[in-house]
């Protein structure tokens, strides 16, 4: 296979995916750190080297909105933001999955004010993760380019007709730079057909969308959107196996496992700090030690069946969250811990919030997490939440 | 079809009777309105000098073209009295419906 | 360009016997389905009508009640524009021709929660034509103060009693703010002036890009009016001064009615419910604020 590999940054690779997925209309407002995605597809679209129209909407409120309007005539559309923008898109996004516009977003995680911080952490896509959007949590900008392409895919099966949103670590994907593969046109073509939907106003068969339900029928409605979430775990298990068929680049689907065949303790995380992991996980086993990582690529729709099936052959898992639900725990534990709870079998929890606003979670701490799970499994410790690592001393 | 008629609707039984989401065919109308009203329009066609303005100004756009005189869609008419009201001719009466 | 000149006038013997606004559960007597209903004939077929949450959308998309002929759909509350923006710059892109999107909001839908989007889409000159209907209230809601609701008017939120005359503020200067936008065309109107509404519309229909038509639309039931006086009480809102008819082209401005003298205001208000608790010194104060318009536009728009 021909390779056409460049140098470019994680935003500059979602820019790559779209302009191959010949999206007809692109609305976006700039926010870092996805700026950067925003402005190649300006360019792009400057230089005609990609085809649809770029608006310069007022807003992320905005952004959405058009991005709809041009679904429901037919177009395949893009758009892009990240944290307060996203938080600012919350009324559209539910509207959208109820809609069943499949548009694709990209979404580049990072914190929510307040305080205020530019850098990553994934509390604005987590705390949307009821909004009715498919979610997929990349590792490296390769895949971000990929998962772009497979967005479109997958959003658009017939089945499907439910929004994705690519979620990219701010900074740490977004804004470093790896060698990126630029899949050929023509093969994308071949793998990506046109948008068809049956869900859209038209001059041959005119009709009236995102109307009002009575309470003899919304639930009807809803009941159908769940059903398409979970007619998704198929439609994702097929692109990817498509995909890695033409292009030669396979995600594992829903979840990937490294090294779990024999694990006794496992880490459970998503995004770039899957990375780190798996170092730590290469160094603990030539100790000796039996670790391994599961990198949850979906969120949305959840992975449970693979959760299960990890945790029936483990002793303990840990699960990384680069966020908070306030007043509870971490929101990627609560939804892996509700799958282990449906398991006969005793498996030892715990839960690391880490990475807020940006710092960093590094190898040592990881080995460390690795290690409290050990202990924990061997002095039956109390499972808990603990924030990794407060910089001071605190109240407990 | 200038108007579009009351249509029979079937309700659906099984969850794959329900369109992929909020979209139904435009003009599509299994209700009338003709229960709201307690007053209906009546022409007197001699006094009626085809003006158009009832038909211009019906909320309801139930004044019909009818061959040069003027009718009612009675299905959609709420009686609200516009046309009555709006008539320079005073050729429109609203009359108690029977109940 | 069109030559605006040469467009064939629109007018009740030759507009299309087709109804694109049919069915709907809107109020007997609303003024705003009057608008609704006239614009959607006059822009015919080709359209794809947006309308965000408030009455129109209300009565008109219940399923399976379906109450527009046309391609339509309801939008954000606060993204009619751009939802609007999005299905014209989508239709575009797959090269469709001889379209027209047409937004359909309401007072509080269009200078309130929506101005926003409504800003960015004329920034954009997007083809499309953007309708506010005016009846100076979330009507939808049960009568609540908008930025168009004008002093005097007893809202339940701004309800009338020994401390306050009702709504103490004046409508906002939106046909202004439109037009201060560089717009290539906008315009007022009212469902009281029919045929002035249909030209305006049919002007619009054929400028490509954005423009705004705001138009006058009564409400029965939150103004306290009977429902067949619903067209006269629009045009007699236009006939005292409260209300002006005026257009905003190539940059100029131009008042189309311009009376010797205005009806009585008080007539006007005494007519409603919503005003009926005014008293002289309030509808000085109504009177005076019109009067000072007024001498602006006569100065500087004819």
């Amino acid at each position: 296979m021909k390779s056409n590999k460049i140098f470019i940054s994680g935003d500059e690779a979602v820019a790559q995916g779209v302009r191959l997925s010949r999206p007809h209309v692109v609305a976006a407002y700039p926010i870092t750190p996805q700026t950067i995605t925003v402005e190649r597809l300006a360019e792009m679209a400057e230089s005609g080297e990609m085809e649809g129209e770029y608006m310069h909407v007022e807003s992320e409120h905005s952004a959405i909105s058009a991005t709809m309007g041009a679904s429901s005539v037919g177009a395949r559309t893009f758009t892009a933001s990240s944290s307060q923008g996203l938080l600012y898109m919350a009324e559209g996004l539910h509207y959208c999955s109820g809609g069943r516009w499949p548009v694709v977003m990209m979404n580049a995680n990072r914190s929510v004010a307040l305080p205020w911080s530019i850098y990553g952490d994934q509390r604005d896509s987590l705390s949307l993760l009821d909004c009715g959007w498919i979610q997929v949590y990349v590792e490296d900008a390769q895949e971000a380019l990929d998962m772009i392409i497979q967005a479109y895919k997958i959003a658009e099966h017939k089945d499907v007709l439910t929004p994705m949103m690519v979620n990219l670590d701010g900074f740490i994907l977004t804004h470093t730079y790896e060698l990126v593969d630029i899949p050929e046109q023509k093969m994308v073509d071949e793998f990506l057909p046109p948008f068809q939907t049956p869900n859209k106003m038209s001059f041959e068969e005119p009709k009236n969308l995102g109307f009002s339900s009575k309470p003899d029928d919304n639930t009807e409605f809803k009941y159908q959107q769940n059903e398409a979430m979970f007619k998704a775990i198929d439609v994702i298990r097929d692109v990817d196996q498509e995909f890695a068929e033409k292009f030669g680049r396979k995600y594992h689907d829903m979840v990937e496992e490294y090294r779990c065949e024999d694990a006794e303790v496992v880490l459970v995380a998503l995004g770039s700090v899957c990375g780190t992991i798996r170092v730590v996980v290469d160094k603990m086993r030539a100790e000796g030690k039996k670790v391994g990582l599961l990198k949850i690529r979906y969120m949305r729709p959840f992975p449970e069946t693979e959760v299960k099936d990890l945790a029936k052959r483990v002793n303990a898992i840990g699960v990384i969250d680069k966020d908070i639900s306030f007043g509870y725990e971490g929101t990627v534990y609560t939804n892996v811990n509700s799958a282990i709870s449906k398991i006969d079998k005793y498996v030892y929890k715990s839960n690391f919030v880490g990475g807020l606003g940006g710092r960093d979670i590094t190898k040592d701490e990881i080995e460390e997490m690795f290690n409290k799970l050990f202990s924990g499994v061997e002095n039956k410790s109390e499972e808990k939440v603990e924030f990794f690592s407060l910089n001071v001393e605190s109240n407990d | 079809m200038d108007r579009p008629k009351k249509t029979e609707f079937t309700f659906p039984t099984h969850i794959n009777d329900y369109p992929t989401g909020p979209q139904y065919a435009a003009g599509y109308l299994p209700e009338t309105n003709a229960g709201w009203r307690s007053v209906r329009p009546v022409v007197d066609h001699d006094a009626c000098v085809y003006c158009l303005r009832c038909y211009l100004l019906c909320p309801d756009g139930t004044v019909v073209k009818d061959n040069g005189k003027i009718t009612f869609d009675m299905d959609y008419c709420k009686g609200c009295g516009v046309c009555a009201y709006e008539c320079p001719k005073d050729a429109i009466k609203m009359v108690k419906e029977q109940v | 360009m069109t030559n605006l000149i040469d467009i064939p006038k629109v007018n009740a013997k030759n507009m299309t016997e087709k109804e694109f606004f049919y069915g709907h559960k809107a109020c007997a007597g609303c003024g705003g389905s009057i608008a609704v209903r006239l614009a959607l004939k006059v822009l015919g077929e080709r359209t794809y009508t947006a309308l965000p949450a408030g009455c129109m959308s209300a009565v008109g998309f219940i399923y399976p009640q379906m109450a527009f002929n046309t391609n339509a759909i309801i939008t954000t509350f606060p993204g009619s524009a751009s939802m609007a923006s999005g299905i014209a710059v989508g239709a575009k892109a797959l090269g469709q021709k001889d379209v027209k999107t047409v937004v359909f909001a309401g007072d509080g839908g269009t200078a309130d929660i929506g101005f926003q989007a409504l800003s960015g889409m004329i920034d954009r000159n997007d083809d499309v034509l953007y309708i506010c209907y005016d009846n100076e209230a979330y009507m939808n809601t049960g009568i609540q103060k908008s930025g168009l609701t004008p002093y005097g008017t007893k809202t339940t939120t701004t309800p009338a009693g020994e401390n306050l005359p009702g709504t103490i503020t004046h409508k906002k200067n939106l046909f202004e703010i439109i037009a201060a936008h560089d717009i290539a065309y906008a315009a007022t109107a009212s469902i009281g002036y029919p045929q002035d509404f249909l030209n305006k519309v049919n002007k619009a229909k054929h400028i490509k890009g954005a423009t705004f038509i705001h138009v006058y639309a009564s409400c029965p039931t939150g103004w306290g009016t009977p429902t067949e006086t619903s067209v006269e009480i629009a045009k007699d809102a236009v006939d005292c001064g409260l209300i002006f008819l005026a257009e905003f082209e190539d940059g100029e401005y131009k008042l189309n009615r311009n009376p010797k003298q205005f009806a009585p205001v008080k007539d006007y208000l005494k007519k409603q419910g919503r005003f009926k608790h005014m008293q002289d010194t309030d509808i000085e104060v109504v009177i005076a604020n019109r009067d000072r318009k007024w001498s602006r536009m006569r100065k500087h728009w004819l």
